[in-house]
């Protein structure tokens, strides 16, 4: 199973479950639906059309409406603290969730007590609190921006808020920034750094950079990070290795974006309705000639 | 693109107005929000008080507390009594004390600006000032904040901390009053 974790920003929300589809453009949970937009949905919706072109079951999500009082997030951590043996995940991506110390040391519990660990991916809101607590390296796959890489690499900072120092997009402080993240145990085994360079690594190393095509305008439009963490987080799913999963997630991001011919100005759904395409080719691409390895994260 | 540049945050020359030796105080809510309430009321009441990180010991996750001047605590807690607004805990100030980021980084993209304070990036279309995008950040707030912002007026809308409740609220609040600063 893939499940996605995840606040929406509907205060009268409750905890909704189950599995998800999308139905002209919007998302489908039982009775209720969602417009495609920035945030938990965007990831929901590229992991779910992730899932659609390779022919997965479709994943289950967790979510309830949450507007910054925390009380949405409360609903998904209990959820999921008592839920997880039995729904028994494979891969797991946690999304905008209020950071709250206690309520992750519930749900990290019960991920440290489950049969077989799956892989965790943390972003957003979940990525902070991961990497407050201290249990950061538990995880398997980060996806912070260049300023959330800065705070995973200052070990005082409890959120990017209060992170010491600055970066400004130069390369060679980007992999500084890296290596202490991994020193001080700021990260997990895999990191997707989004940038103006994307940069790929396993443990401590940058494996690849991507930089082509450089759309400038994509640094302006909220949601295109989530897009990378939802189609990540459905490669994997689908037997992708992690390092395959984040290449192609971060070209396909960059080719769509550069299809959409973007201005400051572009909403993230202009993106995310050209992912199917790219998705579709890149995967071709990158994998002719060789065998995907189908088995590792879809069966357990 | 016009280059980027560099904008000193009020938060490091605030704080060198405070002298070695001063004698400082935390106030502690319950939520980020109710720490944006406070100090709404403490700055219109004309105190010199300022938002930090709390100390190792008191945080929970999504965390600001009020730093104030000891010495001004009891008329601080008295006007924050009459308006409803009473803390959870009134300490001085003995352990590590984080300071919030203190640079906003411009980026102008032509017709469009930039402004990122944190983890929080805000951008506004220049001929209209209408706000166009907002990204980053992680809090659930962020995606309610841009959709109540965007499409909005820059000087018409309410601001990131009337509406938000998170750190990620306050930092793009940051970068929302470096953009007023920028179209004034």
């Amino acid at each position: 199973m893939l499940l996605l974790a995840g606040t929406i920003p509907d205060p009268g929300l409750p905890l909704i479950c189950g599995r998800v589809r999308i139905k002209d453009g919007r998302l489908f949970i039982g009775e209720r639906s969602f417009y495609l937009h920035r945030g938990t949905p965007s990831m929901i919706g590229t992991a779910t059309t992730v899932c659609q072109i390779m022919g997965l079951e479709e994943p289950y999500c967790v979510i309830a409406g949450d507007i910054g009082k925390g009380d949405g997030s409360k609903l998904v951590y209990n959820y999921l603290a008592e839920n997880i043996h039995t729904l028994k995940p494979t891969v797991c991506s946690f999304h905008y969730i209020m950071p709250d110390l206690m309520l992750h040391y519930k749900l990290f519990c019960a991920l440290k007590n489950i049969e077989a660990k799956p892989f965790l991916i943390a972003d957003a809101g979940y990525m902070y609190i991961a990497k407050m607590s201290g249990n950061a390296d538990f995880y398997d796959l980060f996806t912070p921006d260049l300023g959330e890489l800065a705070f995973l690499a200052d070990e005082n900072s409890p959120h990017p808020f209060y992170t010491r120092g600055f970066i400004f997009h130069r390369p060679d402080e980007v992999e500084d920034f890296i290596t202490k993240a991994y020193e001080t145990k700021g990260t997990p085994r895999f990191l997707l750094v989004k940038g103006n360079t994307d940069f790929i690594c396993e443990n401590g190393r940058v494996m690849k950079m991507i930089d082509e095509p450089n759309i400038e305008a994509l640094e302006c439009i909220g949601g295109t990070g989530d897009t990378i963490t939802g189609m990540v987080a459905g490669l994997i799913y689908g037997g992708h290795q992690p390092l395959d999963a984040c290449y192609i997630s971060a070209m396909a991001n960059r080719i769509a974006g550069s299809l959409a011919n973007p201005t400051p100005a572009t909403q993230v759904m202009e993106i995310i309705r050209r992912i199917p395409e790219v998705l579709k080719i890149l995967r071709k691409e990158h994998f002719n000639g060789r065998q995907e390895n189908t088995k590792t994260h879809r069966d357990g | 693109m016009k280059g980027e540049m560099k904008i000193q945050r009020l938060f490091s020359k605030r704080s060198k107005k405070h002298k070695e030796g001063d004698f400082r105080g935390l106030l502690v809510y319950p939520s980020t929000s109710d720490v944006i309430l406070a100090e709404k009321i403490l700055k219109g009441e004309g105190y010199k008080v300022r938002v930090v990180g709390p100390p190792p010991h008191l945080r929970t996750g999504c965390d600001l507390v009020i730093e104030f001047p000891l010495i001004e605590q009891l008329g601080i807690e008295r006007i924050l009594k009459e308006k409803g607004r009473i803390p959870l805990k009134v300490i001085p100030i003995s352990d590590e004390i984080l300071e919030p980021i203190d640079l906003c980084q411009k980026k102008d993209f032509g017709d469009y600006l930039m402004i990122r304070a944190a983890n929080m990036k805000l951008v506004i279309d220049k001929r209209t000032k209408q706000i166009v995008n907002i990204s980053g950040g992680g809090c659930p707030d962020v995606p309610y904040l841009a959709e109540m912002l965007i499409g909005k007026n820059l000087k018409e809308t309410p601001s990131p901390k009337d509406l938000g409740h998170t750190v990620c609220a306050y930092a793009l609040h940051i970068a929302y009053e470096e953009m007023l600063k920028e179209v004034d």
